[in-house]
């Protein structure tokens, strides 16, 4: 009773703190164009970039945006983690492939994926498929290397028992090198699905296909400085919402896995 | 005669270092060299204007790059990156370490912190555009206000998961705030820093080139941009090349330093697994 009591306790003063948090935040954010520290026309005051952010949700052109945003981030998010998944696991059981594609894949991974961002409005103009391209390109490597790394680190125990019971490869796939990797593939997925999101409001702002990211962009261009804000907030949101999305989904499909039960059981 | 006909006897000898090299050269360099041969069998045969030929890609390169160029485009983008990271990485580490270490300005902190990280680092760019204009000062800050996130976050993390039976010793032997501070506290929390710089690194490259492609009369972002609305395509790939080219060298920096920094984590790890 009394050890519920102090996690309870623990529980409400986290929870206060954080909220006291926020808000001092807010009130500092209304205070500096108040007393004049910044001009509200650079910085406009809190109120009203939540006003807008309002008028902005009863919006329908508003929800279209987001829904085109959120459409080039699954699509693009899909094809890299297919992808990646399907060359990962090739690359990484094949030890000949691995060493051979080392170089190629330490060169291609540390480029930005921005750079790409000219070629692919050669390519595809200002459409949605040249942000796929970028999008793609960069949330690709965070899954592939992961899953490579995921199915190379199999148990080399395990991997001699299964052979010497005379498991299948498709066995040795589902029960061996699956459960191996899955962590690793999750941890991937977070991260991409985190990048994704990056590039696909990037992609929006510099190409200028339609979504959140080109609304930013615009609303600065005609000097609407509550409209870039509020936007911005906008897509703090969104952020939020996938990082708390991957990371329950993580936690549900490694329930088996000592990594999270490990943490729930403290 | 023996009567073995399993591999008793001695492991079959070690090949000669000679053609392990030979065979680790023909690993690395093989795939990369059979694609650009590829790639330039491909382009002489394929009309694709947007694709030009590796020799031609490398002809622009040094015309391009090789020269003022250096000094007017990449100098003033490489400096502005690196500002920005050691801001970054200095701002955030200090403030990680303290806001690591008093539990309550942990918890008061951690929902804004949680809702900044997860804030599209380019969508700052417009912000800064708005309370700096289009200067140097912006784009530093650009850098600073995206890459400080995964540095200050894992330093706060690094800091929090200090042992705990070495902090009690730390305080039964009366060391001083400092000396704990140095010698325990930031070697503890170093790994997890080096992760966070890892993460930096390449958002700050990333805000790099979007930063300069707005707003910008010089910087490498703003020479790809350019060549891309003037259709001059070889010179934009080798604008690409001059960016992949930093991204690696950046890329191997970091594992020279952080090999030093962490040669003691790395060989504890090393004994342990063992």
């Amino acid at each position: 009773m009394s050890v519920l009591s102090t996690r309870r306790l623990r529980f409400l003063r986290k929870l206060l703190l954080g909220i006291a948090g926020l808000v001092a935040f807010l009130v500092a954010w209304q205070l500096t164009p108040t007393l004049g520290v910044v001009n509200s026309q650079y910085l406009p005051y809190v109120t009203d970039v939540f006003t807008r952010l309002f008028e902005e949700f009863r919006d329908v052109a508003f929800w279209r945006r987001l829904g085109l945003t959120m459409t080039s981030w699954a699509i693009g998010l899909t094809v890299a983690t297919l992808a990646a998944l399907v060359l990962g696991t090739i690359v990484g059981l094949v030890p000949w492939l691995r060493r051979a594609t080392h170089t190629m894949v330490e060169f291609l991974r540390p480029i930005p994926s921005v750079a790409l961002i000219p070629l692919a409005v050669l390519l595809y103009g200002l459409q949605m498929r040249a942000a796929l391209v970028i999008i793609v390109y960069a949330s690709f490597w965070q899954v592939f290397v992961q899953v490579i790394y995921g199915v190379a680190d199999v148990d080399t125990v395990a991997r001699d028992t299964a052979r010497s019971f005379g498991l299948t490869r498709r066995e040795r796939l589902s029960y061996l090198v699956l459960p191996t990797a899955l962590p690793y593939l999750m941890t991937g997925l977070r991260l991409a699905a985190a990048v994704a999101l990056i590039l696909a409001i990037t992609a929006e702002m510099v190409i200028g296909n339609p979504g959140l990211g080109r609304m930013i962009e615009l609303s600065r261009s005609a000097g609407d400085a509550t409209g870039v804000y509020a936007f911005v907030v906008v897509t703090g949101l969104l952020g939020l919402a996938v990082n708390i999305v991957f990371r329950f989904v993580e936690r549900r499909t490694l329930g088996w896995h000592q990594s999270v039960r490990g943490e729930e059981i403290r | 005669m023996t009567t073995h006909t399993g591999r008793i006897g001695p492991a079959p000898r070690p090949r000669g270092a000679g053609v392990r090299i030979a065979s680790g050269f023909t690993f690395a360099l093989g795939l990369p060299f059979l694609c650009v041969v590829a790639w330039g069998i491909w382009s002489t045969r394929s009309t694709n204007q947007f694709f030009p030929g590796p020799v031609t890609i490398f002809e622009a390169f040094v015309d391009t790059w090789a020269g003022r160029a250096i000094v007017d485009d990449v100098l003033p983008s490489l400096s502005r990156l690196a500002f920005g990271l050691v801001a970054s990485i200095v701002v955030g580490v200090a403030a990680g370490t303290v806001i690591g270490l008093a539990r309550w300005l942990r918890e008061l902190l951690e929902p804004l912190l949680e809702f900044f990280r997860a804030i599209p680092p380019p969508v700052l760019i417009p912000v800064g555009m708005l309370l700096l204009g289009p200067t140097d000062t912006m784009k530093v800050v650009v850098i600073v206000s995206g890459a400080i996130w995964p540095v200050l976050l894992n330093t706060i993390e690094g800091v929090r998961a200090t042992d705990s039976v070495m902090t009690e010793t730390a305080n039964s032997f009366q060391i001083t705030r400092w000396e704990r501070l140095w010698f325990l506290v930031l070697p503890a929390a170093s790994p997890r820093i080096m992760t966070g710089v890892r993460q930096g690194l390449s958002v700050a490259l990333i805000l790099m080139v979007i930063s300069e492609m707005f707003f910008s009369s010089s910087g490498l972002g703003y020479r790809i941009a350019y060549f891309q609305r003037n259709y001059l395509v070889a010179e934009m790939w080798s604008g690409i090349l001059l960016l992949g080219l930093i991204g690696v060298l950046l890329a191997v920096v970091f594992g020279f330093v952080e090999r030093r920094v962490l040669r003691w984590y790395h060989g504890m790890r090393e004994v342990t697994r063992a």
